[in-house]
C-alpha cells in the first residue's frame, strides 16, 4: 500500500539515477542525447503527477505545496535543456571542441545533476538536503570543466573552492539548528526531519537558531549566487557548456534559494528569533545594484548573462525578505519568470555563438540580418528579462515594487535605481548584437528552436493571462511562506 | 558526565584548535601534509572518544573512517603528488606568518565569544565542542585566504571539514546520515580535485593559484 503512494516521489529520484548509470555504459552521442532527452521527459510526467495526487510525508522524502513548484519547473526546464543539448553537443562535437569520450560522462552527469536537484526538493531531512546540493555542486563542478581549456579550469576550480566554503558553513548552520532543536524534538533522526521542526521550533532556543541561520543564509547564499559572495557565478556560467550555463542560471539557483526559504520558514515561526527579512533585503539590494552596474563592463556575451542572473536572483531573494502574501507571491512568480526567460535567452546565446564562433560582446553584429530567428528570439529575450511587458517579468517585478512601495517606500528607491540601470545596460550590449552591419559567421544556424519558443511562450503568457489556477496555487504557497 | 570524560574530551577538542594553528605556519608543503595528518590523527581520538562517553557505536565508524581515509590515505597520496610535481618548496603566504596568527588568535576569540554566548541552554560539553569546532572551521577559512598554493587551499578546506565533523559528533543523538555524508564528501572532494590537480599540472605546469589569476586578468 505505502509502495504505490510513494511511486512519484522515487520516480523522480530512479529516473534520473537509473538512466545516469545506463548513459555511463551506453555508446555514441547520439543514443545518449536520446536516452537523456527520454528520462527528463519521463522525471517531467512525474513531477507532473506530485501536482494531482501527493503522497504522506516520511522521514526522509516528502513533498509540500512550496517544493511542488521548484519541482515541475525543475523538470520542465531540465526536459527543454535536455532537448536543446542534443543540438548544441552535436555542433559541438562536429568542429571538435569534445569528444565523444567526454561525452559519455556528460549525459551521466546530467542526470546526476537532475538526481541531485530533486533529491533536494523532495528531502524532508536537513542533512539529506545538504548532501543533496553538495552532490549538484560537485557535478556542475565537473561539467564545467568539462572544456579542459584555461578558463574552463580556473572557472571550475574557483566555483569548487567557492562552492566548498559555502557548503561547509551551511553544515554547520544545520548541525547549530539540530543542536537547538534537540533539547525539545529529542535525539536522533527526528531531530532533523523538517515536518518535526517545522511543528516545534517555536519552543527552540532562539540565540542558536539566529546563529545557524546567518550561517545557512551566508552558505547556501553563496551558491544562490547573493553579492559579496557570487565571485563563482559568472565564471562558471562564461567558460562551461552552454546547456549547463542554462541549468545553472534557470534551476541550481533556485535549488540553493529553496534551501534558503525552508530555514527562513523555520526562524519565521519561532517568534522570539531574529527577523530573517532584513537581512535577505539587505543581501538582495546589494546583488541588485552590484550587478546592474557590473553589467556595463562585460565583454563576454554568456558572462553578461551571468551578471544578469545575479541581478534576478537579488530580486527574488529581496521580494522573500520583504515577506508578505503579495510579496511571496511576486518572489514566486518572478523565480519561475526568470527560470524560463534566463534558460531561454541562454539557449538562444549557445546557437549565437557557435554560428558566430566567439562570445565576444564586440565581435557578435547585426544577428537580425543574418540569422532572424536568432537575433529576434534574443531581442524577445532581453526584452523579457529586462522586464518590458507584456512579459511576465514586468508583472512581477511589478507587484514587488508595488508591494514593497506598500511597506517601505525607501527600499523601493535602490530596487527600481538598480532596475533601471540594468535595463539601461543590456538595452545597449543588445543594440549591437541586433542590428548593424553582420559580422563575419553567417552560416545558417542549425537550431532546435522548440525549446526557446516554448519557455517565451509561457513567459509571453504569464504576462498577459495568469491563469486562476496558478494565481490561486501560488496564493497558497506564498501564504505559507509567511 | 563523569569530569574525566568531559576533560579528556576538552583536552582532544583543545589538541584540534592547536593543531589547527600549526597548519597555519608550515612553510613547506611536506610539512604541512604531515601536519594535517596529525590533525586527523587528533580529530578521529576525539571522535572515538565522543563515541565512547556518548555510548553510540556508529561515531566509532566514523572515528575509523578519519583515521583510514584522512590519516593514513590522503597524506599519503599529496605526498605522492607533490614528489611527482617536484614541489618540496617554501609556500608563498599572502600574509606574514606574525599577521596571520594574530587573526587566528582573533577568529578563536571571535568563536569562543559567540558560541558561548548563545549556547548558554545547551550543555556544558555540547557548547564547548561547538565552539572549539567553529574555531577549526574559522582557522581553516583563514589558511584558504592567506595560502597562494592550491595544494594548501586543499588541506584548508579539509581541515575546515574536520572542523565540521568535530561539531556533527559534538552534537549528541546527531542523525548517521550526517556523518556519513560528511566523510562520503571528502572522499568525493578529493577525487574532484585530484582531477584537477592533474588538470591543473598539466596546463600550468603548476599548481600555484597566481598562474590561474593571470588568465583573468588578461582575459578582460
Amino acid at each position: 500500500m505505502i509502495l504505490p503512494q510513494l511511486n512519484a516521489i522515487w520516480a523522480v529520484l530512479a529516473i534520473p539515477a537509473v538512466s545516469a548509470a545506463i548513459l555511463v555504459v551506453s555508446p555514441g552521442y547520439r543514443t545518449g542525447a536520446r536516452i537523456n532527452t527520454l528520462a527528463a521527459f519521463a522525471t517531467l510526467v512525474c513531477a507532473g503527477s506530485l501536482l494531482v495526487r501527493r503522497p504522506p510525508a516520511g522521514l526522509y522524502l516528502q513533498v509540500d505545496d512550496l517544493s511542488v513548484v521548484f519541482i515541475v519547473l525543475n523538470a520542465f526546464v531540465g526536459f527543454t535543456t535536455s532537448l536543446f543539448s542534443a543540438s548544441y553537443i552535436a555542433h559541438e562535437i562536429e568542429i571538435g571542441r569534445l569528444t565523444q569520450a567526454r561525452l559519455r560522462f556528460y549525459h551521466a552527469m546530467y542526470q546526476v545533476l537532475m538526481f541531485g536537484m530533486n533529491l533536494a526538493l523532495v528531502s524532508n531531512n536537513l542533512g539529506l538536503m545538504w548532501v543533496a546540493i553538495e552532490l549538484a555542486t560537485l557535478t556542475t563542478v565537473i561539467m564545467v570543466g568539462i572544456y579542459r581549456t584555461h578558463e574552463a579550469v580556473e572557472a571550475a576550480w574557483k566555483y569548487f573552492i567557492l562552492g566548498s566554503v559555502g557548503i561547509a558553513l551551511a553544515l554547520f548552520g544545520t548541525i547549530l539548528v539540530y543542536v537547538a532543536a534537540r533539547p525539545v524534538v529529542g535525539e536522533g533522526l527526528q531531530g532533523m526531519v523538517w515536518t518535526v521542526l517545522i511543528d516545534k521550533v517555536a519552543a527552540f532556543d532562539p540565540a542558536l537558531l539566529n546563529l545557524a541561520f546567518v550561517f545557512l543564509l551566508l552558505g547556501y547564499g553563496t551558491k544562490v549566487g547573493l553579492a559579496p559572495l557570487h565571485a563563482w557565478l559568472p565564471d562558471a556560467h562564461a567558460e562551461g557548456p552552454t546547456p549547463i550555463s542554462a541549468v545553472l542560471s534557470g534551476l541550481l539557483l533556485n535549488v540553493a534559494l529553496y534551501a534558503v526559504l525552508r530555514f527562513k520558514m523555520l526562524l519565521a515561526a519561532n517568534h522570539a528569533a531574529l527577523a530573517p527579512g532584513p537581512l535577505m533585503v539587505t543581501l538582495g539590494l546589494v546583488s541588485v545594484v552590484f550587478a546592474a552596474f557590473m553589467l556595463y563592463r562585460r565583454r563576454d556575451i554568456k558572462r553578461m548573462f551571468a551578471y544578469s542572473s545575479i541581478e534576478h536572483m537579488g530580486i527574488i531573494v529581496f521580494a522573500f525578505g520583504i515577506g508578505g502574501p503579495l510579496a511571496n507571491f511576486a518572489g514566486l512568480l518572478h523565480m519561475t519568470m526568470h527560470s524560463l526567460t534566463k534558460s531561454a535567452i541562454f539557449f538562444t546565446v549557445g546557437h549565437i555563438t557557435q554560428v558566430k564562433g566567439t562570445q565576444r560582446i564586440a565581435d557578435i553584429r547585426g544577428l537580425t540580418v543574418t540569422h532572424p530567428i536568432l537575433g529576434w528570439t534574443l531581442v524577445v529575450g532581453v526584452m523579457a528579462i529586462c522586464g518590458l511587458p507584456p512579459f511576465g517579468i514586468f508583472t512581477s517585478e511589478f507587484l514587488i515594487i508595488s508591494s514593497t512601495m506598500a511597506r517601505d517606500p525607501f527600499l523601493a528607491l535602490p530596487l527600481v535605481a538598480g532596475l533601471i540601470i540594468a535595463f539601461g545596460a543590456l538595452l545597449l550590449r543588445l543594440q549591437g548584437m541586433a542590428f548593424g552591419e553582420p559580422s563575419p559567421g553567417t552560416a545558417p544556424a542549425r537550431a532546435s528552436y522548440l525549446p526557446m519558443i516554448a519557455h517565451f511562450g509561457l513567459v509571453l503568457m504569464a504576462g498577459v493571462y495568469l491563469p486562476p489556477l496558478i494565481t490561486g496555487w501560488f496564493q497558497h504557497v506564498a501564504k505559507v511562506l509567511g | 558526565m563523569s569530569s574525566l570524560s568531559f576533560d579528556v574530551a576538552h583536552l582532544l577538542a583543545g589538541g584540534l584548535v592547536l593543531v589547527s594553528f600549526m597548519l597555519l605556519y608550515q612553510a613547506r608543503l611536506s610539512a604541512l601534509i604531515n601536519v594535517f595528518g596529525l590533525h586527523a590523527l587528533v580529530l578521529a581520538l576525539s571522535v572515538g572518544w565522543q563515541a565512547y562517553i556518548q555510548d553510540a557505536p556508529h561515531l566509532y565508524v566514523t572515528a575509523l573512517l578519519a583515521l583510514v581515509f584522512k590519516v593514513v590515505m590522503i597524506p599519503a597520496a599529496l605526498h605522492r603528488i607533490i614528489k611527482r610535481l617536484g614541489i618540496h618548496r617554501e609556500i608563498e603566504s599572502a600574509v606574514g606568518v606574525g599577521p596571520t596568527m594574530l587573526a587566528g588568535i582573533g577568529l578563536v576569540a571571535l568563536a569562543l565569544v559567540v558560541m558561548l554566548r548563545v549556547t548558554e541552554d545547551a550543555d556544558r560539553l555540547a557548547r564547548e565542542d561547538l565552539a572549539f569546532a567553529l574555531s577549526v572551521v574559522l582557522l581553516g577559512l583563514l589558511m584558504m585566504v592567506t595560502r597562494r598554493n592550491a595544494l594548501s587551499l586543499i588541506i584548508g578546506f579539509m581541515s575546515v571539514e574536520n572542523g565540521l565533523v568535530l561539531a556533527a559528533t559534538g552534537a549528541k543523538g546527531m542523525p548517521l546520515v550526517v556523518e556519513i555524508s560528511v566523510a562520503f564528501s571528502v572522499l568525493i572532494a578529493f577525487i574532484v580535485i585530484g582531477v584537477f590537480l592533474f588538470r591543473i599540472r598539466e596546463r600550468f605546469e603548476t599548481i600555484d593559484l597566481e598562474a590561474l589569476d593571470r588568465f583573468q586578468e588578461t582575459r578582460e
